[in-house]
């Protein structure tokens, strides 16, 4: 077969409000309900699916390198880097593409009918080029994730960290640096702020990227933490890794007041629990 | 490779290269990344110490072999006012500047060695030694 004879671009044509409906159906099944909501899950699957059945048009099914998968690989970028900074696993990553198997060879089979060996090359040339895409995300997921540690490894004299509003009531505050300087403060005062405009509950303090927390850095984050309650927000600390847990236990800081989490994920998701915001599948299904 | 390297510590600039230092020597030694986040730490404590109560000073780096084992040890030396009551100091909480006590204790902690040297008004020596 030809690759130019596939039927996957009028495939794609075709059936786009069914293939994107189940496509959806299918990423609910596998992320973790508190990973992402379910609109903006729709909306990303649509903007993909767009450009997807755009670069499929050009009938370059078999090189993904091309530039008329420009758009493609660019979004599957963004949506990498962006998982990798939220702490998804490289598969939940991928399965953004992966999960599009199924609800797409339910449409090559109903098109291509009986004739077993033309759908087997159809299965075929939509497997390669999925996994392909899938790939891709896992590579650019990588580089993002190394670029992160060595971040960690290099400390950086300073930080630069907006406060930013993850949802109605929860703010989060990514650290990244070192904790040494006066800034300091004026980072902590920042969130602090925030937290007084916004009127939000629950204030994330990812420490991800801050290389190592000694007594001074403890004791920054166990006062933000104590100011913030006094005006009626709880904390939460993630990005916890292993060693700098250890090391925390070692140095006898008592952080049991506290609570942590190992990652931005992990916090939000109990930040949702706790404002009682429902995002995620819907009860029911 | 340097066995030994010895470096000022002044101000709070010097305690972050002091910890990029030790970084780099533990990996260069082959650390685990849980040792190396250890020493790295103490470090930091005692570097900070010698800026905040000593008045600055110096630290000296140096690579350790018994045969058997490696390892890294830090010596931080000033020439401040020197600690009254080394037992006192070393208790988790105390504290004469608003910290949180546990600077000199932890550091103890994260170290298979540690010493503590100190004259009132000649100085305090704090050296610690990590073994690979
Ligand atoms: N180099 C030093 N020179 C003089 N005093 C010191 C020195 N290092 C520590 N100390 C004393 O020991 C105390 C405890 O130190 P530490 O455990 O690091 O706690 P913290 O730094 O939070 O005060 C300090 O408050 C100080 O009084
Ligand atoms: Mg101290």
């Amino acid at each position: 077969m030809t690759r130019s004879a596939s039927r996957l671009p009028d495939i794609l044509k075709q059936n786009d409000a069914d293939i994107l409906r189940d496509w959806v159906k299918e990423q609910l099944a596998t992320l973790r309900p508190e990973a992402m909501s379910e609109s903006s899950l729709r909306e990303q699957t649509q903007r993909f699916f767009g450009l997807l059945r755009d670069a499929v048009q050009s009938g370059e099914l078999g090189d993904i390198t091309g530039p008329a998968w420009t758009g493609v690989r660019e979004m599957l970028t963004d949506l990498s880097q962006s998982r990798a900074t939220f702490g998804y696993t490289p598969s939940e990553t991928a399965m953004f593409v992966l999960s599009l198997k199924q609800p797409l060879f339910t449409r090559l089979r109903q098109d291509v009918g009986r004739d077993a060996e033309a759908l087997a090359d159809e299965v075929w040339t939509a497997t390669l080029l999925l996994d392909k895409l899938a790939l891709f995300t896992t590579e650019v997921y990588q580089k993002g994730r190394e670029a992160l540690i060595s971040r960690q490894q290099h400390e950086m004299l300073e930080l630069s960290t907006p406060v930013v509003q993850l949802w109605d009531n929860v703010l989060a505050l990514p650290l990244i640096g070192t904790l040494d300087s006066a800034r300091t403060q004026v980072v902590m005062e920042n969130l602090l702020h925030k937290i007084v405009d916004t009127g939000a509950a629950i204030a994330i303090i990812d420490i991800t990227g801050v290389p190592t927390v000694d007594t001074l850095v403890a004791q920054h984050l166990l006062k933000t933490v104590a100011a913030a309650r006094l005006m009626g927000a709880d904390c939460i600390i993630s990005g916890i890794r292993p060693q700098i847990a250890q090391t925390i236990v070692h140095l006898g800081v008592e952080l049991a007041s506290v609570v942590t989490k190992a990652t931005l994920a992990d916090a939000f998701a109990i930040a949702l629990q706790k404002t009682g915001a429902t995002i995620g599948k819907p009860a029911g299904r | 490779m340097t066995e030994h390297e010895t470096r000022p510590i002044r101000s709070s600039e010097d305690v972050v290269i002091v910890r990029q230092l030790v970084r780099a020597w533990a990996i260069r030694l082959g650390f685990s990344l849980v040792d190396q986040t250890k020493i790295v730490t103490a470090a930091s404590e005692l570097a900070r110490n010698t800026v905040d109560y000593g008045g600055g000073g110096i630290v000296r780096l140096e690579a350790l072999s018994d045969g058997r084992r490696i390892g890294l040890r830090l010596t931080f030396e000033d020439k401040g006012p020197g600690i009254e009551d080394l037992a006192l100091a070393l208790k988790d909480g105390y504290t004469s500047g608003g910290g949180l006590g546990l600077g000199l204790g932890g550091a103890k902690r994260l170290s298979n060695d540690f010493e503590l040297v100190s004259k009132p008004g000649e100085g305090t020596r704090v050296s610690i030694t990590r073994w690979r």
